[in-house]
């Protein structure tokens, strides 16, 4: 199965492992992963203002460009996924928006919110099946407990995001339970690390990133994993005890391709 | 042709303020057929009736045009008024100039032009009118009551109260419903059990009712007065009428884990089992999902232990059928689901419950036989947050939630927090609302004692986000008033979840073809004048099923439900309305499109012989209205696509007629 | 037109979110993650937009605080959007001439060798125009 995928800035540069092993699991579970030609950045966070257009014409053309190959849109990072996914929805239910951007996309012929928009996640779970990436574990990650870190771009808004209840959700719990470990549930599993307030003012990161930390170990989580830079860098920044490692890492880890046998 | 005598009220000033009525009645009397025409100052009164009868015998009138108020007011007066004369008292038209001209005018002359364009309408419809008769039809002196809560017992008893029969059926093992989990009753505090208990033991003495429990309705056919019902009795493996409800059974029974839906899954039950003490019918159930016996022909010892030799592993579902004249629904209400409200954790934590489960816990015949004891531990909790409006109060189009206030949560979270000060006053009790309802007798000054005399801290906000971390529920809220995020470390966190529909609601509307709201609430025939009827003859609506209620107001319902029923059981033979439809078997194709779209399930087809041009004859399949049955809506005429489809008193003919009038 | 309602009608515009939908639960600021650091609450933002009360909200810090994290939108019971509010309040004060919040000039202190790009670029989106 061939995918359209956006990596997006941050898997460029300072999140190479998120990218690298995103791309060597796929190939492990028969999905290539096409990078989208001459893809721009997102812009990181999606603005809710009904002017803002421009800020959201990258995203419009990744999505153009996944549709017009009649490919599903494949993102890793939650942040790129949250901004292509709330445009989508914007360019199928807000119709004086999507009016507006299609005046910047005559040339490319127009777009009108035909693409289908993954998340890796969602990809593992509706394109390749939990039950299939089970059989393709090789070492299981048994008697690991894992606490799954959503934050809030992946959920939120529910409506625009439609991958799982926002506030109860269970597709990275299920995919922990593929690997073979077990998957702790918490609450702040969906709650702010502090995101970009990093900039302004790290102490209030600092802040929250505790306090999801704090909240994970107490439900006895011995790993958390995320899809999302910015979130592994808050919690890493707030001094955690306690490793944060990207979902694609162990999911190398667990297929057994970790290592490049081409190297 | 017919002699139409046009009547104009003034109604006071109320149509003659802005109609110049005068006027109406000279420009009518040049309207075809119309031989009299006058006007006067209140027609309704006994002198304007006079007025009228005596026009009927002095000019021949074969019809009557009254132009007055709205015909919901005045209309069977007037058709009182028109029998007393020797007319067919379907022989009047009204044309209302009050409520659809005087009163929404400003101005005289517009009014009086439009006055005169009804008249003119009415008039032209009442030449088309012809007499009509109301049929009859015999009522089955006995009543179905679907639901055994307390609007169900309150409805049957009052009902066998004025000598009729009445069947209640009732989905669960015994009846009670609700009412029986809950511990005290606000605002007198008494308990539930103590008021509940002994009408479900009248309910059982009464000779007059005969309860199916453990049983559902799974059709219904027929009309008002002349119901047919199937109820299905689910096999219970016991024979009900053998079993002493004893309780050995159940004392010997293996299988001991199966969750206990009386205490909301809170503890377990055995496979075989008597709900609770007081249950009616006292006697053993044995669930099929949960007994080895059933499940694997292994075990059998409740057959074993019975004495009175009650049990019977080979029962099967049995169907009744039954006849009524009336049928109440009481089917009741359940709190909505939390799994989508999971910001409170209330899938991650215990000590999370709802209302309905802090009854329980409160409940000396509860899990933890009364006392106050935290669900994960078993600890006494020391702070306890409760939580109001959870999926109540919902934008309309939200994904989760409902758009209604639930009515009865402020009143029993007052309650609960309360009883709870007043037991174990070393609890902090916090209650989070976003505006307190009490409209109710004694409510607020009961809700202010809970603020002033228990010193229950309630604070105008909403929880956000609650966090079990250790041995606590992490509660962040906002205080509004003193403007602040507040976090509370709490050991219990009740939830005030939303009531909805029971679920058996929607299909039992479907089999009733009585109508429901978008809330799968049954609506009633007038919100405000006509509140425990439905619109469908014959069916009736008590308790919770048509909105949320509390107990005093459930069975004020219920007690008015069945003076309705017993209202219509009193009567020998039913009047109809002979303003239903009727088909014209020569124009009609058979098509089906009139039964599709008719609410009440009036319209049957049968295969019938006709004589064609050419003498030979051929079985052509028609449509047949059940006039009992018809409601006289018209939406079949509309649908026929042929036109054979009209409604009696409301032809198409006399509609077109009303129109050319008014287009003239 | 006067100039407060002006501004009123362009932040609603803006928005596109209808402060009349509140029904002062508060839930917005219950669950708001960064309500100790905000001089004005997110249900103080739908109210004072409600009311016309924009300058003070122009001129507040409690603009920058505003995590984006669309709790406030996801949880509250009527559809407000209290977060598309701040957003409202904070284009209009950033795209005033010399307003942006984050230059060029202010990055290198915050960067470190882990920052990734996605936080500036994040920050950037919010901070200027």
């Amino acid at each position: 199965m061939k995918v359209s995928y956006f990596p997006g800035c941050t898997l460029k540069n300072k999140a190479k492992d998120l990218d690298l092993y995103a791309l060597r699991s796929a190939e492990a579970l028969g999905v290539t992963l096409e990078e989208i030609e001459n893809w721009q950045c997102c812009g990181g966070v999606f603005t809710t203002a009904e002017d803002e257009v421009a800020t959201k014409l990258s995203s419009v053309r990744a999505l153009k460009y996944a549709s017009d190959r009649s490919q599903p849109l494949v993102t890793v990072c939650s942040a790129c996924h949250n901004v292509i996914k709330q445009t989508n929805y914007a360019m199928q239910n807000n119709k004086a928006f999507a009016d507006k951007v299609n005046r910047y996309m005559a040339e490319d012929g127009g777009y009108n919110g035909e693409a289908e928009v993954y998340h890796y996640l969602e990809m593992l779970r509706d394109l390749v099946g939990f039950d299939t990436l089970k059989e393709k574990v090789a070492n299981s990650l048994k008697g690991k407990k894992i606490a799954a870190y959503y934050g809030c771009l992946l959920l939120r808004p529910g409506k625009a995001m439609g991958m799982d209840d926002p506030e109860n959700p269970t597709i990275m719990e299920d995919f922990i339970r593929a690997l073979g470990a077990d998957a702790v549930i918490w609450a702040k599993r969906n709650e702010c690390c502090g995101g970009y307030i990093s900039v302004e003012s790290p102490e209030t990161a600092k802040k929250n990133s505790n306090a999801v930390i704090r909240n994970a170990k107490a439900a006895g989580a011995e790993m958390i994993i995320t899809a999302c830079p910015l979130c592994k860098y808050n919690l890493e920044k707030s001094g955690a005890d306690i490793p944060v490692v990207y979902i694609t890492e162990i999911l190398a880890e667990a297929l057994g391709v970790k290592e490049d046998t081409n190297a | 042709m017919q002699r139409v005598g046009v009547f104009v009220c003034w109604c006071g000033s109320n149509i003659a303020g802005t109609v110049d009525v005068h006027a109406v009645a000279e420009a009518l009397k040049n309207e075809p057929g119309v031989v009299f025409s006058t006007d006067y100052q209140y027609m309704c009164s006994q002198a304007g009736q006079d007025m009228i009868k005596a026009a009927v015998k002095e000019h021949n009138l074969t019809g009557i045009v009254v132009c007055s108020c709205s015909p919901r007011m005045h209309e069977a007066t007037f058709r009182k008024t028109a029998a007393a004369a020797g007319l067919n008292p379907y022989m009047v038209e009204i044309a209302n100039i009050r409520e659809q001209c005087s009163w929404v005018h400003k101005d005289i002359l517009t009014g009086t032009e439009k006055a005169i364009i009804l008249g003119k309408a009415a008039v032209a419809k009442v030449n088309l009118n012809a007499p009509l008769t109301p049929g009859e039809s015999p009522v089955t002196k006995r009543a179905l009551v679907i639901g055994g809560g307390i609007a169900g017992i309150q409805t049957a008893l009052d009902i066998a109260d004025a000598g009729f029969e009445v069947d209640i059926v009732e989905k669960k093992p015994t009846i009670g419903g609700k009412m029986a989990q809950l511990d005290k009753t606000f605002p007198t505090l008494d308990c539930a059990a103590c008021i509940l208990t002994p009408k479900m033991v009248d309910v059982a003495q009464n000779e007059k009712i005969r309860i199916f429990s453990y049983s559902e309705v799974t059709d219904v056919k027929g009309f008002v007065g002349n119901f047919d019902v199937t109820i299905k009795k689910n096999a219970r493996f016991v024979k009900e009428d053998i079993c002493t409800g004893c309780g050995a059974c159940v004392e010997k029974c293996p299988m001991k884990k199966i969750p206990n839906e009386f205490n909301l899954g809170m503890d377990n039950r055995t496979a075989i089992y008597i709900p609770f003490a007081q249950a009616v019918p006292k006697v053993a159930t044995i669930d099929p999902n949960a007994c080895n016996m059933l499940k694997k022909g292994k075990c059998g010892i409740c057959a074993k232990v019975c004495t009175a030799g009650a049990i019977d592993y080979t029962q099967k579902d049995e169907y009744i059928e039954e006849k009524y004249g009336a049928i109440v629904v009481a089917t009741g209400f359940n709190p909505i689901s939390m799994d989508k409200f999971d910001e409170f954790a209330y899938s991650q934590s215990k000590d999370v419950i709802t209302s309905l489960e802090f009854e329980r816990l409160t409940n000396a015949a509860g899990p933890s036989a009364g006392k106050l004891l935290r669900p994960s531990d078993g600890k006494h909790p020391h702070t306890i947050v409760f939580v109001q409006c959870v999926g109540s109060r919902c934008e309309a189009c939200a994904e989760k939630g409902k758009e209604y206030c639930s009515k009865i949560c402020c009143m029993y979270t007052a309650k609960h927090a309360m009883l709870t000060r007043d037991k174990y006053p070393d609890t902090e009790v916090y209650v989070f609302y976003i505006d307190v309802r009490t409209p109710g007798k004694n409510f607020d000054e009961f809700y202010r004692r809970a603020v002033e005399e228990y010193g229950v801290k309630y604070i105008k906000g909403m929880v956000g986000k609650v966090t079990p971390e250790g041995d606590k529920l992490k509660v962040q809220a906002s205080d509004l008033l003193s403007n602040k995020q507040l976090h509370i470390d709490a050991d219990l966190v009740v939830l005030a979840a939303a009531i909805e529909p029971d679920k058996s609601a929607r299909p039992l509307a479907t089999m009733l073809t009585a109508s429901m709201d978008t809330n799968d609430f049954f609506t009633e025939a007038h919100p405000k004048l006509r509140p425990v009827e439905s619109p469908t003859a014959g069916v009736f609506l008590s308790g919770a099923c048509q909105g949320p209620k509390d107990i005093p107001e459930t069975v004020s319902q219920a007690g008015a439900a069945a003076s309705k029923v017993i209202g219509l059981l009193a009567k020998d033979k039913l009047t109809g309305n002979p303003c239903v439809a009727s088909s014209n078997e020569l124009m009609c194709n058979g098509c089906s499109s009139c039964a599709n779209v008719c609410p009440y399930g009036a319209i049957t087809y049968a295969d019938k012989e006709f004589r064609m041009p050419d003498r030979t004859t051929r079985i052509r399949r028609v449509a047949e209205v059940n006039p009992a049955v018809c409601q006289g809506c018209g939406a079949c005429t509309v649908a026929c696509p042929s036109g054979a489809m009209d409604l009696k008193g409301f032809a198409n003919l006399q509609i077109m007629a009303e129109v050319d009038a008014i287009c003239k | 037109m006067h100039n407060t309602e002006y501004l009123r009608d362009e932040i609603i515009r803006i928005s596109g979110a209808n402060p009349a939908k509140c029904m002062r639960c508060g839930k917005c600021s219950a669950t708001c993650p960064a309500y100790d650091e905000m001089e004005y609450h997110p249900h103080q933002f739908v109210n004072m937009v409600e009311c016309g009360d924009i300058e003070p909200l122009l001129n507040s810090e409690s603009l920058y605080m505003c995590l984006s994290c669309f709790a406030c939108i996801e949880r509250c019971p009527r559809g407000v959007e209290p977060a598309k509010f701040v957003e409202a309040v904070r284009l209009t004060a950033i795209r005033q001439q010399g307003a942006n919040r984050l230059t060029a000039d202010n990055v290198p202190p915050i960067v470190d060798e882990d920052t990734p790009q996605q936080l500036l670029v994040s920050a950037f989106r919010k901070y200027t125009k």
